[in-house]
């Protein structure tokens, strides 16, 4: 019989990724459900610090796969770590972020566990005596729902998508060190470099507020650049993250790391601004989760109302900068 | 260089998705099929290695049914040089199975590199890849915008939250694409003309032995009707007393 939920702890030099929290949040439910332990693992180099939070959040044991060879990310190199984490905690399940590291790792730990990762869940539960996941599919056009038939079960969640555990000051759990077979010569991949402002942007898929910017940014004319930074001060002052669509995308006035949709991100915020987006059918798959929904177009027509909570209709060029002072004068800012 | 690439068929992602009778697959009447999008960029990319080291060879390799040789056909005439189809008319695949068989047909061809998509837009999972990669003992990197190759050296530039990551490898190694900064190639008139004298090799797929089971499949929850607050800049401070008061997001 298994003894412990696992969840894994994210962490880039010492940073613990806030939505760790939420597996952890997920994993004393999920525990207290099947009347099982709560072990966090960590994997990285100098964790005491990351193991103190991860009790503080709630793990009952604290396991640390903690080595110079392990400092920087490698995906053979973390995914046997938590494959051991899971093994030693006797694991009915092993619980990840879905972030960039989140996902490279959960492939690659299903991999080292013979398993399917149910990836991207925004619903797990205990029901029938198995755990049950409910992930969107076709980039959010459908939702399934999967039952779980291989323990352990590796699951990966949205981020925004669970609870994350508050912390409790002063709470302590025992830490256990796992012993690694893992030197640098016999990982088979490794992060030499990264590079831009790691850690300074707020990540889309983690933002809790997003300004998307579409078409309706261009106005009349050619595109200007400084037309974006209207999404842009709004996004800052609600400390939120910036969004594009397909469209303007493609026509190469964003990067593509900030498109929203099918074959862009998909994105689940407390609060989204679709800003001069008109809601092509694949862009409403990658925000329809949003909790909340403001739409601001000219065209009252345009599909992104159906999807919005509330509407504003107008030039995106006059209402913007509005809107910014007056979030600015509510929030004192 | 001999560079497998593995290909999915997909339903094209503009058709609208209806959830067909039985509840846990999609309706497949009417639906366009094309080749995951993510995978022509890992073909385009193959395609690309293949070129700068001068010789080589491409080979795609797919699991479905028998209509899948039309993205396979289509993959030969971008290029590709041969194909192989594990055949197959079972629904109950999932990441492991898929992998498992994958693994089975990759090992025996030796190649120095295998590219898949970063995930197939249909079921979304996004992890094949790397699942292959540990059954085979290979390294890996996911969501790879770039692979640049040096002799025996790789070195793949991943996308992570705010920035980049390099990821160094040795061949024979493997990758899944994200979009990349060029489009896939079309076919030419040529290249369709050739494809038509490349092999396809057809093979039996073995019996799926899923780690995850389809419960069901439904569309996503309506979202309550909402409402227009009002034109131009006099419904702004309506719209921030909303969102503070009645919605609670700020």
């Amino acid at each position: 019989m298994p003894k412990n939920i696992v969840a894994f702890v994210e962490q880039r030099n010492g940073e613990v990724r806030r939505s760790s929290w939420e597996a952890l949040g997920l994993g004393r439910k999920l525990a207290t459900e099947m009347k099982l332990g709560l072990a966090a693992v960590v994997v990285g180099h100098n964790l005491a610090p990351i193991g103190a939070q991860a009790a503080e959040h709630g793990a009952d044991t604290v396991l640390l796969a903690d080595s110079p060879d392990l400092a920087a990310y490698s995906s053979d190199g973390y995914g046997r770590a938590v494959a051991q984490a899971a093994a030693k905690a006797d694991a009915a399940a092993v619980l990840v972020v879905a972030s960039a590291m989140g996902r490279d790792l959960a492939g690659s730990l299903a991999g080292a566990l013979s398993t399917s990762c149910a990836m991207d869940c925004t619903g797990v539960a205990f029901e029938g005596g198995r755990l049950v996941v409910r992930r969107p599919v076709y980039a959010g056009k459908a939702i399934a729902t999967w039952g779980v038939v291989s323990t352990p079960a590796v699951i990966s969640i949205r981020p925004n998508a669970f609870e994350a555990a508050k912390p409790q000051a002063g709470r302590t759990a025992p830490s256990e060190a796992l012993a690694l077979d893992v030197s640098k010569a016999g990982l088979r991949s490794v992060v030499k470099e990264v590079v831009a402002g790691v850690g300074k942007k707020i990540e889309l898929t983690e933002a809790s507020t997003i300004v998307g910017g579409g078409r309706g940014m261009k106005g009349a004319g050619d595109w200007k650049p400084e037309n974006w930074k209207l999404v842009e001060d709004l996004a800052e002052v609600l400390g939120g993250a910036v969004g594009a669509s397909r469209a303007i995308v493609d026509a190469g006035w964003r990067p593509h790391e900030e498109q929203v949709g099918q074959t862009g991100k998909t994105v689940a915020p407390n609060l989204y601004i679709a800003c001069g987006i008109s809601g092509a059918i694949q862009h409403l798959a990658g925000m329809r989760t949003s909790k909340y929904i403001v739409a601001i177009n000219k065209d009252a027509e345009a599909p992104i109302f159906k999807v919005a909570n509330y509407g504003i209709v107008g030039d995106v060029f006059e209402v913007l900068p509005a809107l910014t002072n007056e979030f600015r004068r509510v929030l004192g800012k | 260089m001999k560079i497998v690439v593995c290909v999915k068929r997909v339903p094209d992602t503009t058709t609208a998705l209806r959830i067909g009778a039985d509840g846990k697959s999609i309706d497949e009447s009417g639906v366009q099929w094309v080749m995951n999008p993510y995978d022509e960029y890992a073909l385009e990319e193959a395609l690309r290695a293949k070129e700068k080291a001068g010789s080589g060879e491409v080979i795609l390799l797919a699991l479905g049914p028998a209509e899948t040789q039309a993205i396979l056909r289509n993959g030969m005439a971008m290029g590709a040089d041969r194909s192989i189809l594990l055949k197959t008319d079972a629904k109950n695949w999932d990441p492991w199975s898929i992998a498992s068989a994958l693994a089975e047909q990759i090992k025996p061809l030796g190649a120095d590199l295998v590219l898949f998509g970063k995930q197939a837009v249909d079921g979304d999972f996004g992890q094949v890849g790397s699942i292959v990669a540990g059954i085979l003992g290979l390294p890996v990197a996911s969501v790879v915008v770039k692979l640049e190759i040096n002799g025996k050296d790789v070195v793949a530039t991943r996308e992570i939250e705010g920035g980049l990551e390099h990821v160094a490898m040795s061949l024979p190694a493997v990758a899944s694409l994200q979009k990349l900064p060029y489009e896939p190639r079309f076919a030419s008139l040529k290249g369709i003309m050739a494809a038509k004298k490349k092999p396809i090799e057809e093979k039996a797929a073995p019996a799926p032995s899923p780690k995850l089971e389809i419960v069901k499949i439904e569309n996503p929850p309506q979202r309550p009707a909402g409402r227009i607050v009002g034109k131009g800049t006099e419904a702004v401070p309506e719209l921030v007393r909303l969102l503070r008061d009645e919605a609670k997001v700020l």
